[in-house]
């Protein structure tokens, strides 16, 4: 038979092959000027410039907005669906949640006839755009954690909050809130870091300023490997904030609402 | 012991089926290069005639040629080859979406024999060298099948003559595919001529969100550089100047910090007017009516407004009274592909040649709406294409003359003789001198105006690639100031 560390095999080639590697050949052209000298110009570059440094802001910009946003709308959602009638719950996460597994290129031709309709002119709202069809586009990857760590909550952990005499808000933010963390933490993860690079979300809604993704891909076809690959370092740094930033958010909740 | 029995028959055949796999495998390779020329091509996306046409699209010219394609112009080439050369060979036809895409395709080690690039990039290759040149026999008209040579514009021949690189002209390297110019497609209901004419529309209050350019960095420089240099191009001092041609190269070929500079101003300015930089939706919303007026290469434009033809809008072209840039795609030998194989680079250049043969040059045109550089030299089908597209019918009430005779014999205004004039002169409907006729075969005034592009060099092209950059990214100082 095998054994576990045999199991691991096909991971760990699919790992070094398409994650260590290129990441390696990534860090390697983020550190070296046009020559292949060690350079760290590119990346001080980066944050000397004003121009890349407001991509930076505006990208940032657009995904706290759209964290925001898709938060807002999610958690309501996740929790009618989570705490329906158990019977139900199936269907109606099939209801919320199918329609926007539509591939989002389609879904957005259709939002942009939709806003044109109402704006007049899509171009004179830009941002508003943006961020409203990266919402449309990533909520569904806030619904879902958010939906699992609900239906995962103890119920008898809520209506012993309601037995102890606390009303129907105070058992919110006091037990399901806290203990639905985790879900929004996940939710928080896989919606602000997309929507920082998904360009092509902006492309569709006619907005010309560039984001995260857009000035590697302008990089790039510029033969530029070394300062694209600086923008997919900052990235990358930031990415690892966080995540170091959710986990601290993400673990010690049980410990933090027993009551003293 | 039966399912042992099984286990074992099914291994058994397994190798078999392999064996005689394998060998078939080896056998057909060995035949490949024994005798069949694999030729790897690649092109611009939707850019060569792919055939099955509708019987309703026949071409009728005067002189009896008759043209309904059914199948692609790369099947046709296999099957002529193997009847002209008596040799087989296979094309490997592949596409790309910008000239930088087919750049970093063969820096990441994809080989090509035979490619298409724009001029400019035709120039970097020359420059990397990275081009095999054509071969002498490839330019003497004399040899029957050397239809590029018998074919090409006369016009287009003295443009490639007279861009060179390192001293070298392009025509040694490149062969003509097809060319056209810049300008801008408008809707005559909401835009006038007289505004369409000038680069600076792009800038108007009146046109707010309503104008699209292209996301393209040397596209937009260059309306970008006519806006700024729109007094000193349109004085008459400069215009009556001797070396008038040669002076707008000059300045609409700067990359100077200066130009590039007020470039990069203006630049921003459009950005916040334009509806948007697009890439292929510019069409789609001219037709909609989402924009009024639409930066396109002449052979979009051509497309564009069939389209919206067929949705019963009527959309002009324009190329403006600045200037405009004359471009074009050729065919290009790589030395990573073709090496110092002799069979290939036959094969190469018959490939070219084929695609020269007027009745092919027009299936081309026919089938992608842009102008092919052949010019068909003898033969007069190309002018006869012409006609048959633009000519106005016989009880059209108002025509006007169309002179192209430039394009036929290279000749202008005084050089030509009254009969060179008059054949290549099409009678035609007014509105198609501002219509597709005017973009398909732009008349001699814009051909006068319209400026190659050169290949930049390292640091113009460093300097455009940041101007672009900083034109595209959000500028933070607007909103702290």
């Amino acid at each position: 038979m095998l054994t576990r560390k045999q199991l691991a095999i096909p991971y760990a080639i699919f790992l070094v092959l398409f994650v260590v590697l290129p990441l390696l050949v990534v860090v390697y052209y983020g550190f070296t000027d046009r020559n292949g000298n060690i350079s760290f110009e590119n990346f001080l570059g980066f944050f000397q410039n004003g121009k890349t440094v407001g991509t930076l802001v505006y990208s940032l910009a657009i995904a706290f907005l759209t964290t925001v946003f898709s938060l807002l709308l999610a958690y309501p959602v996740a929790l009618i669906i989570a705490k329906g009638a158990y019977s139900q719950r199936t269907k109606f996460l099939m209801i919320f949640v199918l329609p926007m597994w539509i591939n989002f290129t389609l879904r957005i031709t259709a939002l942009k006839e939709i806003l044109t309709l109402i704006e007049g002119n899509l171009a004179k709202y830009q941002f508003f755009n943006t961020v409203l069809c990266m919402v449309y586009d990533f909520l569904p990857f806030m619904i879902m954690p958010i939906y699992n760590s609900l239906t995962k909550l103890d119920n008898g952990l809520i209506e012993a909050a309601s037995d102890l005499g606390a009303n129907k808000l105070q058992v919110f933010f006091k037990v399901i809130l806290p203990l639905s963390i985790p879900g929004i933490v996940s939710g928080v993860t896989m919606v602000f870091l997309p929507s920082m690079t998904n360009y092509v979300v902006l492309d569709m809604i006619y907005n010309s300023t560039y984001i995260m993704g857009s000035l590697i891909g302008s990089y790039f076809s510029a033969y530029d490997w070394n300062n694209g690959s600086v923008i997919s370092i900052v990235l990358l740094l930031i990415i690892l904030g966080i995540t170091l930033v959710s986990n601290k958010f993400a673990e010690p909740e049980s410990k933090a609402h027993v009551a003293p | 012991m039966k399912k042992r029995y099984k286990k074992i028959i099914t291994y058994i055949l397994c190798l078999c089926l392999m064996l005689t796999n394998m060998t078939f495998l080896t056998g057909c390779g060995k035949d490949e290069e024994e005798d069949v020329i694999v030729l790897r091509v690649s092109n611009w996306e939707e850019y060569i005639d792919e055939g099955d046409w509708d019987e309703e699209e026949t071409i009728e010219l005067e002189n009896g040629t008759v043209i309904c394609s059914e199948t692609s112009m790369v099947e046709d080439y296999e099957t002529w080859f193997y009847e002209t050369y008596g040799k087989k060979v296979v094309v490997e036809y592949s596409t790309f979406g910008t000239n930088e895409e087919l750049y970093n395709q063969l820096s990441m080690g994809d080989t090509y024999d035979l490619v298409c690039p724009s001029e400019y990039m035709i120039m970097k290759m020359m420059a990397e060298d990275m081009l095999v040149p054509f071969s002498e026999e490839f330019y003497d008209p004399t040899i029957e099948n050397n239809y590029y040579a018998k074919g090409v514009s006369p016009y287009i021949q003295s443009v490639f003559d007279n861009l060179s690189i390192e001293g070298e002209p392009i025509s040694k390297y490149a062969a003509g595919y097809m060319w056209g110019t810049l300008g801008i497609v408008y809707n005559p209901e909401e835009v006038t001529e007289e505004e369409a004419s000038h680069w600076n529309m792009l800038l108007m209050d009146k046109f707010d969100k309503r104008v699209t350019i292209k996301d393209s960095v040397r596209d937009a420089y260059f309306a970008g550089n006519s806006i700024y240099n729109e007094k000193l191009l349109l004085s008459e001092e400069f215009l009556a100047s001797e070396d008038y041609y040669a002076n707008m190269e000059v300045v609409l070929n700067a990359t100077d910090k200066d130009t590039v500079d007020a470039v990069e101003d203006i630049l921003s300015d459009v950005k916040k007017n334009v509806y948007s930089f697009e890439t292929d939706s510019g069409k789609a919303d001219m037709v909609s009516g989402k924009v009024v007026a639409n930066q396109q290469w002449s052979g979009d434009a051509v497309y564009t407004l069939d389209q919206a033809e067929e949705e019963g809008v009527i959309l002009c072209y324009s190329a403006p009274e600045e200037a405009t840039n004359l471009w074009f795609d050729g065919w290009c030998m790589l030395k990573d592909g073709i090496g110092e194989d002799p069979d290939k680079q036959l094969a190469a250049e018959a490939f070219v040649n084929f695609m020269s043969m007027p009745e092919n040059a027009i299936r081309n045109m026919w089938y992608i709406g842009y102008t092919s550089v052949i010019s068909g030299g003898e033969d007069n089908s190309i002018f006869q294409y012409a006609e048959f597209l633009y000519s106005a019918e016989e009880d059209e009430e108002e025509t006007v003359e169309y002179p192209t005779a430039y394009f036929y014999t290279g000749k202008f205004e005084n050089e030509l003789t009254p009969e060179e004039i008059e054949t290549y002169t099409i009678v035609t409907t007014p509105d198609q001198t501002k219509r597709q006729l005017f973009a398909q075969y732009p008349p001699e005034d814009v051909v006068k105006r319209s400026v190659v592009m050169d290949y930049f060099g390292q640091e113009g092209n460093d300097r455009i690639n940041q101007m672009w950059l900083n034109v595209r990214c959000f500028d933070l100082y607007e909103y702290i100031d």
